[in-house]
Protein backbone atom coordinates (compact mmCIF):
# COMPACT_ATOMS: atom_id res chain seq x y z
CA UNK A 1 0.00 0.00 0.00
CA UNK A 2 1.34 3.23 -0.72
CA UNK A 3 1.38 5.67 2.17
CA UNK A 4 3.79 8.90 2.03
CA UNK A 5 3.36 10.17 5.11
CA UNK A 6 6.26 10.84 6.96
CA UNK A 7 6.18 10.51 10.82
CA UNK A 8 7.40 14.09 11.24
CA UNK A 9 9.40 17.28 10.23
CA UNK A 10 12.69 15.45 11.33
CA UNK A 11 12.26 12.34 9.67
CA UNK A 12 10.81 13.87 6.57
CA UNK A 13 14.50 15.77 6.05
CA UNK A 14 16.78 13.17 7.67
CA UNK A 15 18.14 11.82 4.10
CA UNK A 16 18.94 15.66 2.95
CA UNK A 17 23.04 14.73 2.23
CA UNK A 18 25.53 17.89 2.38
CA UNK A 19 26.26 19.71 -1.02
CA UNK A 20 22.25 18.42 -2.38
CA UNK A 21 20.60 20.81 -4.01
CA UNK A 22 17.38 21.83 -2.63
CA UNK A 23 13.88 23.52 -4.27
CA UNK A 24 12.27 24.97 -1.63
CA UNK A 25 9.04 26.76 -2.59
CA UNK A 26 7.85 30.52 -1.78
CA UNK A 27 6.94 33.60 -3.06
CA UNK A 28 8.35 35.85 0.05
CA UNK A 29 6.40 34.35 2.89
CA UNK A 30 3.33 32.59 0.93
CA UNK A 31 3.88 29.13 0.68
CA UNK A 32 7.73 29.16 2.47
CA UNK A 33 7.24 25.86 4.39
CA UNK A 34 9.27 27.45 7.61
CA UNK A 35 8.68 24.39 9.62
CA UNK A 36 10.35 21.85 7.37
CA UNK A 37 13.43 24.72 7.02
CA UNK A 38 13.68 24.54 10.49
CA UNK A 39 14.09 20.86 10.53
CA UNK A 40 16.60 21.25 7.71
CA UNK A 41 18.35 23.80 10.27
CA UNK A 42 18.05 20.71 12.82
CA UNK A 43 19.63 18.09 10.35
CA UNK A 44 22.25 20.28 9.49
CA UNK A 45 23.41 19.60 6.28
CA UNK A 46 25.84 21.53 4.87
CA UNK A 47 27.36 23.44 1.26
CA UNK A 48 23.74 23.11 0.01
CA UNK A 49 22.59 24.50 -3.39
CA UNK A 50 19.07 26.10 -2.70
CA UNK A 51 16.86 27.36 -5.54
CA UNK A 52 13.93 29.43 -4.28
CA UNK A 53 13.00 32.75 -5.38
CA UNK A 54 13.78 35.40 -2.49
CA UNK A 55 16.16 34.54 0.47
CA UNK A 56 14.01 35.12 3.48
CA UNK A 57 13.58 37.59 5.98
CA UNK A 58 14.34 38.04 8.88
CA UNK A 59 16.38 35.27 11.24
CA UNK A 60 13.73 32.73 10.62
CA UNK A 61 13.01 29.64 7.42
CA UNK A 62 15.08 30.34 4.52
CA UNK A 63 17.18 32.99 6.12
CA UNK A 64 17.96 31.37 9.18
CA UNK A 65 19.16 28.59 7.11
CA UNK A 66 21.81 30.83 5.16
CA UNK A 67 22.74 32.34 8.48
CA UNK A 68 23.38 29.12 9.69
CA UNK A 69 25.91 28.96 7.48
CA UNK A 70 23.98 26.08 5.25
CA UNK A 71 23.63 27.49 2.14
CA UNK A 72 26.75 27.65 -0.37
CA UNK A 73 24.60 28.78 -3.05
CA UNK A 74 21.50 30.54 -3.82
CA UNK A 75 19.47 30.51 -7.53
CA UNK A 76 17.24 32.83 -7.25
CA UNK A 77 15.42 35.69 -9.15
CA UNK A 78 14.81 38.68 -5.97
CA UNK A 79 17.84 38.04 -2.88
CA UNK A 80 16.72 41.24 -2.20
CA UNK A 81 13.27 42.34 0.21
CA UNK A 82 12.41 44.20 3.58
CA UNK A 83 13.41 42.30 6.22
CA UNK A 84 16.27 40.86 4.13
CA UNK A 85 19.63 40.81 6.18
CA UNK A 86 21.19 37.81 6.40
CA UNK A 87 21.92 37.24 2.29
CA UNK A 88 23.19 40.72 1.32
CA UNK A 89 25.41 40.60 4.47
CA UNK A 90 26.92 37.05 3.82
CA UNK A 91 26.83 38.01 -0.01
CA UNK A 92 28.94 41.43 0.50
CA UNK A 93 31.50 39.26 2.64
CA UNK A 94 31.98 36.58 -0.31
CA UNK A 95 30.49 33.99 1.97
CA UNK A 96 27.74 32.98 -0.71
CA UNK A 97 27.39 32.21 -4.52
CA UNK A 98 24.92 33.71 -6.26
CA UNK A 99 23.24 32.77 -9.48
CA UNK A 100 20.98 35.68 -10.88
CA UNK A 101 17.49 34.26 -12.76
CA UNK A 102 14.85 36.15 -14.19
CA UNK A 103 11.44 35.06 -12.27
CA UNK A 104 9.98 33.44 -15.55
CA UNK A 105 13.26 31.97 -16.55
CA UNK A 106 13.54 30.17 -12.67
CA UNK A 107 9.81 29.22 -13.08
CA UNK A 108 10.97 27.72 -17.13
CA UNK A 109 13.76 26.01 -15.81
CA UNK A 110 12.40 24.16 -12.70
CA UNK A 111 9.13 23.16 -14.81
CA UNK A 112 11.64 21.93 -18.12
CA UNK A 113 13.50 20.38 -15.50
CA UNK A 114 10.73 18.16 -14.00
CA UNK A 115 9.49 17.61 -17.84
CA UNK A 116 12.79 15.83 -18.91
CA UNK A 117 13.66 18.92 -20.59
CA UNK A 118 17.04 20.00 -20.51
CA UNK A 119 17.04 23.02 -22.32
CA UNK A 120 15.37 25.35 -24.37
CA UNK A 121 15.04 28.94 -25.85
CA UNK A 122 13.17 32.53 -24.28
CA UNK A 123 13.46 35.59 -25.36
CA UNK A 124 13.42 36.77 -21.67
CA UNK A 125 16.99 38.49 -20.65
CA UNK A 126 18.33 38.78 -24.49
CA UNK A 127 20.39 42.01 -24.74
CA UNK A 128 21.13 42.65 -20.82
CA UNK A 129 23.97 41.00 -18.49
CA UNK A 130 21.70 38.33 -17.86
CA UNK A 131 22.27 36.70 -21.62
CA UNK A 132 26.25 37.08 -21.35
CA UNK A 133 27.65 34.21 -22.52
CA UNK A 134 24.66 31.99 -22.95
CA UNK A 135 24.21 30.39 -26.36
CA UNK A 136 21.65 32.82 -28.54
CA UNK A 137 19.81 31.70 -31.32
CA UNK A 138 17.51 33.21 -34.04
CA UNK A 139 13.36 32.32 -34.74
CA UNK A 140 11.27 34.12 -36.87
CA UNK A 141 13.72 37.15 -36.58
CA UNK A 142 13.73 37.48 -33.25
CA UNK A 143 16.61 36.81 -30.87
CA UNK A 144 16.44 33.99 -28.29
CA UNK A 145 18.65 32.75 -25.30
CA UNK A 146 19.17 29.32 -24.35
CA UNK A 147 18.47 28.25 -20.91
CA UNK A 148 18.98 24.86 -18.84
CA UNK A 149 16.09 23.01 -17.24
CA UNK A 150 16.76 22.97 -13.30
CA UNK A 151 16.62 19.98 -11.09
CA UNK A 152 17.03 19.06 -7.67
CA UNK A 153 17.55 16.19 -5.20
CA UNK A 154 14.68 17.48 -2.91
CA UNK A 155 12.34 19.85 -2.44
CA UNK A 156 10.52 21.47 0.37
CA UNK A 157 7.13 22.31 -0.37
CA UNK A 158 4.13 24.09 1.37
CA UNK A 159 0.26 22.67 1.04
CA UNK A 160 -2.99 23.06 2.00
CA UNK A 161 -4.12 19.46 1.62
CA UNK A 162 -2.80 15.59 0.72
CA UNK A 163 -3.66 12.88 1.12
CA UNK A 164 -1.51 9.66 1.42
CA UNK A 165 -1.10 9.40 -2.17
CA UNK A 166 0.90 12.52 -2.29
CA UNK A 167 -1.87 14.13 -4.39
CA UNK A 168 -2.09 18.04 -3.24
CA UNK A 169 -4.31 20.76 -2.84
CA UNK A 170 -2.73 24.67 -2.38
CA UNK A 171 -3.83 27.72 -0.88
CA UNK A 172 -4.28 31.34 -2.67
CA UNK A 173 -1.34 32.71 -4.13
CA UNK A 174 0.99 30.27 -1.68
CA UNK A 175 0.64 27.56 -4.29
CA UNK A 176 3.68 29.60 -6.68
CA UNK A 177 6.60 27.49 -6.91
CA UNK A 178 5.20 24.33 -5.18
CA UNK A 179 4.04 22.40 -8.06
CA UNK A 180 6.88 22.56 -10.23
CA UNK A 181 9.58 22.30 -7.84
CA UNK A 182 7.33 19.19 -6.84
CA UNK A 183 7.81 17.87 -10.34
CA UNK A 184 11.58 18.90 -10.56
CA UNK A 185 13.10 17.11 -7.64
CA UNK A 186 14.20 13.59 -7.20
CA UNK A 187 12.26 13.84 -3.40
CA UNK A 188 9.58 16.08 -2.88
CA UNK A 189 8.50 16.51 0.79
CA UNK A 190 5.60 18.41 1.51
CA UNK A 191 4.31 19.77 4.64
CA UNK A 192 0.51 19.76 4.44
CA UNK A 193 -1.81 21.88 7.19
CA UNK A 194 -4.15 18.83 6.68
CA UNK A 195 -4.64 15.08 5.75
CA UNK A 196 -7.37 13.86 4.30
CA UNK A 197 -8.67 10.29 3.12
CA UNK A 198 -7.81 9.34 -0.61
CA UNK A 199 -11.49 10.05 -1.41
CA UNK A 200 -10.64 13.62 0.23
CA UNK A 201 -9.60 15.57 -2.51
CA UNK A 202 -11.81 15.63 -5.41
CA UNK A 203 -9.66 14.17 -8.97
CA UNK A 204 -10.98 17.17 -10.94
CA UNK A 205 -9.52 19.31 -8.21
CA UNK A 206 -6.09 17.65 -7.84
CA UNK A 207 -3.59 20.25 -8.57
CA UNK A 208 -0.32 18.12 -7.96
CA UNK A 209 -0.67 14.57 -8.67
CA UNK A 210 0.69 12.04 -6.32
CA UNK A 211 3.39 10.69 -8.65
CA UNK A 212 5.27 14.33 -8.03
CA UNK A 213 5.42 14.06 -3.94
CA UNK A 214 7.59 11.34 -1.87
CA UNK A 215 6.63 12.63 1.86
CA UNK A 216 3.96 14.41 3.50
CA UNK A 217 4.19 15.85 6.91
CA UNK A 218 1.45 17.32 8.56
CA UNK A 219 1.93 20.74 10.28
CA UNK A 220 -1.70 21.60 11.09
CA UNK A 221 -0.87 25.11 12.32
CA UNK A 222 2.16 26.58 10.43
CA UNK A 223 4.18 29.71 11.63
CA UNK A 224 3.86 32.98 9.63
CA UNK A 225 7.24 34.40 8.81
CA UNK A 226 6.12 38.09 8.70
CA UNK A 227 4.51 37.05 12.43
CA UNK A 228 7.60 35.72 13.60
CA UNK A 229 9.53 38.55 12.20
CA UNK A 230 7.68 40.79 13.89
CA UNK A 231 8.21 39.17 17.09
CA UNK A 232 11.99 39.29 16.48
CA UNK A 233 12.61 35.54 16.51
CA UNK A 234 15.72 33.75 15.94
CA UNK A 235 15.82 30.15 14.72
CA UNK A 236 17.59 27.54 16.43
CA UNK B 1 -0.37 60.48 -14.54
CA UNK B 2 -1.48 57.07 -13.29
CA UNK B 3 -5.30 58.32 -13.67
CA UNK B 4 -4.07 58.91 -17.80
CA UNK B 5 -2.39 55.34 -18.20
CA UNK B 6 -5.43 54.01 -16.85
CA UNK B 7 -7.66 56.07 -19.73
CA UNK B 8 -5.83 54.09 -21.89
CA UNK B 9 -6.41 50.54 -20.88
CA UNK B 10 -9.38 49.86 -22.55
CA UNK B 11 -12.49 47.48 -21.77
CA UNK B 12 -11.25 43.32 -21.86
CA UNK B 13 -7.63 44.24 -21.27
CA UNK B 14 -5.57 42.08 -19.14
CA UNK B 15 -3.08 44.03 -17.08
CA UNK B 16 0.06 43.57 -15.25
CA UNK B 17 1.18 46.21 -12.87
CA UNK B 18 4.67 46.98 -11.55
CA UNK B 19 5.83 47.46 -7.91
CA UNK B 20 5.01 50.65 -6.61
CA UNK B 21 3.55 54.11 -8.45
CA UNK B 22 2.06 51.64 -11.36
CA UNK B 23 -0.43 49.89 -8.87
CA UNK B 24 -2.27 53.06 -8.28
CA UNK B 25 -3.62 52.65 -11.74
CA UNK B 26 -5.80 50.58 -10.93
CA UNK B 27 -7.69 52.71 -8.58
CA UNK B 28 -8.39 54.86 -11.84
CA UNK B 29 -9.75 52.71 -13.93
CA UNK B 30 -12.58 54.64 -15.41
CA UNK B 31 -16.46 53.23 -14.65
CA UNK B 32 -18.00 50.81 -17.28
CA UNK B 33 -14.48 48.67 -18.23
CA UNK B 34 -13.84 45.66 -16.85
CA UNK B 35 -10.09 45.34 -16.62
CA UNK B 36 -8.35 42.21 -15.64
CA UNK B 37 -5.22 42.54 -13.62
CA UNK B 38 -2.89 40.55 -13.03
CA UNK B 39 -0.03 39.25 -10.17
CA UNK B 40 2.77 37.15 -11.39
CA UNK B 41 2.90 35.50 -7.59
CA UNK B 42 -0.02 33.28 -9.52
CA UNK B 43 -3.66 35.53 -9.31
CA UNK B 44 -6.07 36.44 -12.18
CA UNK B 45 -8.34 38.58 -11.19
CA UNK B 46 -6.39 40.88 -8.36
CA UNK B 47 -8.30 43.18 -6.53
CA UNK B 48 -7.80 45.78 -3.90
CA UNK B 49 -6.05 45.62 -0.38
CA UNK B 50 -8.31 44.10 1.97
CA UNK B 51 -10.10 45.49 5.03
CA UNK B 52 -7.65 46.27 7.73
CA UNK B 53 -7.55 43.13 9.92
CA UNK B 54 -8.72 40.79 6.90
CA UNK B 55 -5.12 40.36 5.15
CA UNK B 56 -4.34 37.30 4.47
CA UNK B 57 -0.46 36.42 4.21
CA UNK B 58 -1.23 33.55 1.57
CA UNK B 59 -3.43 35.69 -0.52
CA UNK B 60 -0.51 38.78 -1.74
CA UNK B 61 0.64 40.60 -4.90
CA UNK B 62 4.33 40.92 -6.83
CA UNK B 63 5.22 43.24 -3.67
CA UNK B 64 4.29 41.00 -1.39
CA UNK B 65 1.45 43.40 -0.09
CA UNK B 66 -2.01 41.48 0.95
CA UNK B 67 -4.50 41.92 -1.80
CA UNK B 68 -8.18 40.45 -2.87
CA UNK B 69 -9.50 38.08 -5.50
CA UNK B 70 -12.20 39.36 -7.43
CA UNK B 71 -15.32 37.35 -8.10
CA UNK B 72 -14.24 34.97 -11.19
CA UNK B 73 -10.43 35.44 -9.90
CA UNK B 74 -7.77 32.31 -10.88
CA UNK B 75 -5.15 31.03 -8.40
CA UNK B 76 -2.00 29.17 -10.56
CA UNK B 77 1.56 28.54 -10.57
CA UNK B 78 4.20 30.24 -11.21
CA UNK B 79 5.41 28.25 -14.73
CA UNK B 80 1.47 28.87 -15.93
CA UNK B 81 1.78 32.57 -14.51
CA UNK B 82 4.73 33.49 -16.44
CA UNK B 83 3.23 31.32 -19.56
CA UNK B 84 0.90 34.03 -19.61
CA UNK B 85 3.64 37.15 -19.62
CA UNK B 86 6.08 35.27 -21.75
CA UNK B 87 3.42 33.66 -24.00
CA UNK B 88 1.88 37.26 -25.20
CA UNK B 89 -1.16 36.48 -23.31
CA UNK B 90 -1.31 39.75 -21.28
CA UNK B 91 -1.91 42.84 -23.33
CA UNK B 92 -0.66 45.30 -20.85
CA UNK B 93 2.27 46.25 -18.59
CA UNK B 94 2.73 48.95 -16.34
CA UNK B 95 6.36 49.74 -15.03
CA UNK B 96 8.81 52.14 -13.35
CA UNK B 97 11.71 53.24 -14.98
CA UNK B 98 15.21 54.44 -14.25
CA UNK B 99 16.32 55.20 -17.32
CA UNK B 100 14.12 54.73 -21.04
CA UNK B 101 16.02 55.27 -24.43
CA UNK B 102 15.28 56.65 -27.62
CA UNK B 103 14.62 53.23 -29.20
CA UNK B 104 12.90 52.06 -26.49
CA UNK B 105 15.30 50.06 -24.29
CA UNK B 106 14.18 50.39 -20.62
CA UNK B 107 16.76 50.17 -17.74
CA UNK B 108 14.84 49.24 -14.55
CA UNK B 109 16.37 46.71 -12.25
CA UNK B 110 20.03 47.78 -11.52
CA UNK B 111 22.37 50.44 -10.92
CA UNK B 112 25.22 47.92 -11.36
CA UNK B 113 26.89 49.57 -8.72
CA UNK B 114 29.73 46.91 -7.23
CA UNK B 115 28.20 46.53 -3.61
CA UNK B 116 24.77 46.69 -4.57
CA UNK B 117 22.71 43.08 -4.66
CA UNK B 118 21.56 42.21 -7.88
CA UNK B 119 17.79 41.87 -7.61
CA UNK B 120 15.50 41.29 -11.48
CA UNK B 121 12.06 39.71 -10.28
CA UNK B 122 10.01 39.38 -13.49
CA UNK B 123 11.00 42.59 -14.81
CA UNK B 124 12.87 40.90 -17.94
CA UNK B 125 10.22 38.03 -18.57
CA UNK B 126 7.49 40.94 -18.75
CA UNK B 127 9.23 42.91 -20.99
CA UNK B 128 9.79 40.33 -23.16
CA UNK B 129 6.46 39.10 -23.35
CA UNK B 130 3.55 41.63 -22.53
CA UNK B 131 2.28 42.97 -26.23
CA UNK B 132 2.60 46.46 -24.91
CA UNK B 133 4.49 48.15 -22.25
CA UNK B 134 3.96 51.47 -20.74
CA UNK B 135 6.51 53.12 -18.58
CA UNK B 136 4.84 55.83 -15.61
CA UNK B 137 7.43 57.45 -14.12
CA UNK B 138 9.12 61.10 -13.21
CA UNK B 139 10.77 62.83 -16.36
CA UNK B 140 13.52 63.15 -14.25
CA UNK B 141 15.47 62.09 -11.42
CA UNK B 142 15.23 63.38 -7.99
CA UNK B 143 18.84 65.67 -8.95
CA UNK B 144 16.92 67.01 -12.34
CA UNK B 145 19.10 64.21 -14.41
CA UNK B 146 16.78 63.15 -17.19
CA UNK B 147 14.98 59.47 -17.06
CA UNK B 148 14.70 59.57 -21.10
CA UNK B 149 18.14 59.55 -22.84
CA UNK B 150 19.63 58.78 -26.06
CA UNK B 151 21.26 55.62 -24.66
CA UNK B 152 20.72 53.88 -21.18
CA UNK B 153 24.00 53.84 -18.65
CA UNK B 154 22.73 51.84 -16.28
CA UNK B 155 21.89 47.88 -17.21
CA UNK B 156 19.48 46.95 -19.44
CA UNK B 157 15.99 45.45 -18.52
CA UNK B 158 15.35 44.79 -21.86
CA UNK B 159 16.01 46.28 -25.69
CA UNK B 160 13.46 48.18 -27.71
CA UNK B 161 10.79 46.88 -25.22
CA UNK B 162 9.06 50.64 -24.33
CA UNK B 163 6.51 51.42 -26.73
CA UNK B 164 4.78 54.73 -24.77
CA UNK B 165 6.08 56.82 -21.89
CA UNK B 166 4.27 58.65 -19.48
CA UNK B 167 5.14 61.41 -16.78
CA UNK B 168 4.46 64.42 -15.06
CA UNK B 169 5.68 66.79 -18.15
CA UNK B 170 4.00 64.78 -21.07
CA UNK B 171 3.24 61.42 -22.92
CA UNK B 172 5.35 60.17 -25.54
CA UNK B 173 5.24 57.46 -27.46
CA UNK B 174 8.65 55.12 -28.87
CA UNK B 175 7.81 55.09 -32.54
CA UNK B 176 10.35 53.66 -35.37
CA UNK B 177 11.38 57.42 -36.25
CA UNK B 178 12.32 58.46 -32.35
CA UNK B 179 10.57 59.69 -29.65
CA UNK B 180 6.92 61.12 -30.62
CA UNK B 181 4.92 63.90 -27.83
CA UNK B 182 1.89 63.24 -27.70
CA UNK B 183 0.46 65.45 -24.73
CA UNK B 184 2.33 67.93 -22.86
CA UNK B 185 0.93 68.73 -19.18
CA UNK B 186 -1.52 72.10 -18.35
CA UNK B 187 1.01 74.98 -18.41
CA UNK B 188 4.05 73.04 -19.82
CA UNK B 189 5.71 73.77 -23.03
CA UNK B 190 7.23 71.47 -25.59
CA UNK B 191 10.43 73.21 -25.41
CA UNK B 192 10.34 72.49 -21.27
CA UNK B 193 9.95 69.13 -22.06
CA UNK B 194 12.43 68.67 -24.74
CA UNK B 195 15.44 70.75 -22.42
CA UNK B 196 14.38 68.12 -19.57
CA UNK B 197 14.81 65.09 -21.88
CA UNK B 198 18.39 63.61 -23.07
CA UNK B 199 17.50 62.53 -26.20
CA UNK B 200 15.64 64.57 -29.53
CA UNK B 201 11.38 64.81 -28.76
CA UNK B 202 9.58 65.36 -31.88
CA UNK B 203 6.33 67.46 -31.23
CA UNK B 204 3.17 65.16 -32.47
CA UNK B 205 1.03 66.51 -30.21
CA UNK B 206 -2.07 67.23 -33.11
CA UNK B 207 -1.47 63.61 -35.05
CA UNK B 208 -3.53 61.62 -33.06
CA UNK B 209 -4.66 63.36 -30.10
CA UNK B 210 -4.29 61.30 -26.78
CA UNK B 211 -5.02 57.65 -26.49
CA UNK B 212 -6.24 55.45 -29.19
CA UNK B 213 -2.87 53.92 -29.01
CA UNK B 214 -4.56 50.46 -27.71
CA UNK B 215 -7.56 50.73 -30.06
CA UNK B 216 -5.94 47.67 -31.96
CA UNK B 217 -6.08 45.28 -28.71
Amino acid sequence: MINKRAASVAAAVADIHDGATVMIGGFGEAGSPIELIHALIDHGARNLTVVSNNTGSGRVGLAALIANGQVAKMICSYPRSTNSMVFPELYRKGCIQLELVPQGTLAERIRAGGAGIPAFFTATSVGTVLAKGKELRSFSDRDYVMEYGLRADFALVKAEKADRHGNLVYNKTARNFGPIMCMAARTAIVQAKEFVEVAGIDPENVVTPGIFVSRVVVVAQPAQESQLVKEGRCYP
Amino acid sequence: MARLVAADVPDGAYVNLGIGIPELVAQFVPDGREVIFQTENGLLGMGPAPVLGTEDPELINAGKKAVTAISGAAYFHHADSFAMIRGGHIDICVLGAMQVSAEGDLANWSTGEADAIPAVGGAMDLVAGVKKIFILTEHTTKAGEPKIVACCTYPLTGKAVVDRIYTNLAIIDVTAEGLAVREVAPGVSFAEVQEKTGAKLTDERQIPKTSGVNKDL
